[in-house]
């Protein structure tokens, strides 16, 4: 893991002149951060842009059931305030869980889409309202042109979109790496949990990859999925900075 | 009353309380002619005739009733109409029977309208309510018409229950041995007002036609409506927009007239080849204003077929319910909740309202039967599920079988197949054991699950859980099944 330069003044220079000649307000530099230290300084102006469309996977099998992607996404929306869309096609979500996440039912409206066309159209109504506290859409194909309209959307009314990627087959998984409009992309991937003395399972842990961020680096960390309030952590082993060479052969050997 | 209603020819009787007995309070025609009359007590009537159906008496609903039925005649016939509980209607027809071909072809008319919806109806014109009232309950034939003038000769021969007296003044009038109105009319008034009070007087009056009696007639509440009628016939897309737009404000000035929001909007639109097409749309929470009606309308233009052209709009709000204002909740105080309902309403007319929900938490222990789903924006639900286990985000539809390799009689599995994959269990937690709600269902009442929270060697999660409880055949098919996946 690299440490994050220390900032030049020159670029900060340019980088305010560019957002100025985009046209981009205060507002839109609002973030909500994820509270760890480590991913924050990773993105730019150290949180989850605001107002902003993000992209979120599962990795390997959870692709297809987004298991992982999903907690991650009710953990950031968590911890937004305001009623949440959940637009999907297939009803899986199971709403105890969501609610060990920190998001409470009241606060989430499903609308089940019969189509990926539905579910976008949903997806842009829902961000242009505004008045939401966040958009997750699950969705499989999202093309540049549609991505660019719910960006644009949500850049407008500064409402917070995620678009969590699923598919039916994982041979389609693939399409992921069409490009899109989204200003971060992410991909979750489960890791065998937290070691306990005694027998059972541990806390949850994910290894967490920013595939692309707009005007940022890309980056990979490994984190203990959400806590009751929505918030990550970093994995203990990574925390103390120790035992490097075990993770790597875990993820290897995974 | 549906599949419950008693076959049309069965005697039937309507029970009621009257002080501490059950009595019966009317009987069918059926029942009539076994015998049976209104007044005696249930026990009597069933012990007479074990076959005859009882039904509870609802008066609330015959008033109902009977003012819908009067609604009908106001459309039908004539404006001034009433309803005359228990039993009956009372119309002013004066001028509106010459549209009906006369009084006899008017009466027999209604009563047969009334007979083909399974009524037997009896109907009678005269020249007061007081006359008309008596003869429709105590005339001989179905239809009674008394020409002017003549209404002495003819209520002479009634009996003095047709006076609308109470029943102490007719039970009292019985013993003194008036059985007739005739008699009543010709006895001095004097000593019967000072027996009887100015009841006996006041109602002859009436029956006569001495004193008026006013019919206050009911009045419909018809929906706020509004329409335009066009010189040349429209068409295009954007020409419907812009008519929609200026029907609606004139649809939510009416509205507010009345203090009430839409719920469900019609617009009707009249083809010039006289087809109409509609566009409906539906409202989360009363709404009064026209950019929103207007926007949620304008998005189901496409769905009609304008033909050959459109030659009049009407926008007709088929449902409003009160709205009230209410206080804007101070920035100070608690921070804004923005209004969604809007949102709802364009969400709900596109992928329709079934689509749109919220779960709701239901108790139950089964993982399926823990959530049911709510309106949108129904009021907030405090209570919550229990939060000691960690539940998996992803519940499948139903739970899939997996062959699985365990323990007896309550251990983790130590492998388990699913969809052709072998998994090797790692790490588990559990048992969580959940009963069958036997409360329900009988079949449930031995039924038992044991869930496990299980780790494969790759790290994913699974929630698995055995049919049974391991030990007892009873308790389930023993087979594995896998139920959710955590994150």
């Amino acid at each position: 893991m690299t440490m994050r330069p220390e900032p030049k003044p020159a670029i900060e220079t340019l980088r305010t002149a560019i957002s100025r000649l985009e046209g981009q307000s205060d507002r839109q530099h609002a973030v909500l951060p994820f509270g760890v230290r480590e991913i924050d300084s990773r993105l730019p102006n150290g949180g989850l842009a605001l107002g902003a469309l993000h992209e979120v996977t599962g990795g390997g099998n959870d692709a297809l059931h987004c298991a992982a992607a999903g907690q991650f996404c009710a953990g950031i929306v968590a911890r937004t305030r305001g009623k949440v869309l959940w637009i999907l096609t297939r009803q899986t979500v199971f709403a105890p869980a969501l609610k060990q996440a920190g998001l409470a039912a009241q606060r989430i409206i499903y609308v089940e889409a019969a189509s990926d066309t539905d579910v976008l159209a949903c997806f842009e109504e829902g961000l242009r309202h505004g008045g939401l506290g966040a958009v997750v859409a699950e969705v499989s194909r999202l093309p540049m042109t549609a991505s660019r309209r719910l960006q644009l959307a949500a850049e407008t009314s500064g409402s917070l979109g995620l678009a969590i990627r699923r598919w039916r087959r994982s041979t389609d998984t693939a399409d992921f790496w069409q490009p899109t409009a989204s200003v971060t992309r992410w991909r979750v991937s489960v890791l065998p949990s937290t070691p306990l003395p005694v027998p059972g399972v541990g806390r949850s842990r994910w290894f967490l990859e920013l595939l692309r961020a707009r005007s940022g680096e890309c980056a990979v960390f490994e984190v203990e999925a959400c806590d009751d309030k929505g918030r990550l952590a970093l994995s203990s082993t990574l925390a103390n900075r120790s035992n490097q060479e075990t993770i790597g052969k875990r993820r290897t050997s995974a | 009353m549906g599949r419950d209603a008693p076959a049309p020819d069965a005697p039937l009787a309507l029970v009621g309380r009257e002080k501490q007995r059950r009595v019966v309070l009317s009987v069918d025609l059926a029942a009539r002619k076994l015998g049976l009359r209104p007044g005696i007590p249930v026990a009597k009537a069933l012990a007479l005739y074990p076959d005859l159906a009882l039904m509870d008496a609802d008066p609330e609903g015959d008033r109902l009733g009977l003012e819908r039925l009067a609604l009908w005649f106001q459309h039908r016939i004539a404006p001034i109409v009433a309803a005359d509980p228990p039993d009956g209607v009372v119309l002013d027809t004066t001028g509106s029977d010459h549209l009906h071909g006369g009084e006899p072809a008017m009466l027999s008319s209604m009563v047969h309208r009334l007979a083909e919806a399974g009524f037997r109806a009896k109907a009678a014109v005269a020249d007061s309510w007081g006359a008309a009232h008596a003869l429709a309950r105590y005339g001989r034939g179905s239809v009674s018409v008394v020409r002017p003038g003549e209404t002495q000769a003819i209520l002479a021969d009634l009996p003095i229950k047709a006076l609308r007296l109470s029943p102490s003044i007719v039970a009292e009038l019985a013993t003194l041995g008036v059985a007739h109105i005739g008699t009543l009319a010709t006895m001095p008034r004097a000593p019967l007002a000072l027996r009887f009070g100015g009841q006996i007087a006041h109602r002859l009056d009436q029956a006569f036609g001495y004193t008026d009696e006013v019919i206050t007639p009911i009045r419909s509440v018809s929906p706020v409506e509004v329409s335009r009628n066009f010189a040349e016939p429209i068409a295009a897309a954007e020409t419907i927009a812009r008519y929609i737009e200026k029907l609606a404000s004139p649809l939510c000035q009416g509205l507010e007239e009345r203090g009430q929001g839409v719920r469900h909007l019609d617009l009707i639109l009249h083809r010039v080849d006289s087809h109409k097409a509609t566009i409906r749309v539906a409202t989360a929470v009363p709404v009064r204003n026209a950019k929103r009606l207007t926007r949620l309308l304008c998005e189901k233009i496409e769905t009609i077929d304008p033909g050959f052209g459109i030659e009049r709009m009407v926008l007709l709000a088929s449902r409003a319910e009160p709205m009230e204002r209410r206080q804007i909740v101070s920035s100070l105080i608690a921070e804004e909740e923005h209004d969604i309902s809007d949102l709802i309403d364009t969400l709900t007319n596109r992928v329709g309202a079934q689509a749109l929900y919220r779960f709701a938490p239901v108790e139950s222990d089964l993982p399926e039967r823990s959530f049911c789903r709510v309106p949108p924006l129904s009021p907030d639900e405090t209570r919550g599920w229990p939060e000691h286990w960690p539940r998996p985000p992803r519940l499948l539809g139903r739970p899939e079988p997996v062959q699985a390799m365990a323990e007896l009689p309550d251990q983790p599995p130590l492998f388990f197949i699913w969809r052709g994959i072998r998994h090797r269990v790692k790490c588990a937690d559990g048992p969580e054991r959940v009963f069958g709600e036997w409360w329900k269902n009988d079949a449930e009442l031995t039924i038992s699950r044991d869930y496990f929270r299980v780790e494969n060697t790759h790290g994913e999660r699974f929630w698995l859980y055995r049919a049974g409880d391991g030990e007892h055949g009873e308790t389930g098919s023993q087979g594995w099944f896998l139920h959710g996946i955590f994150g």
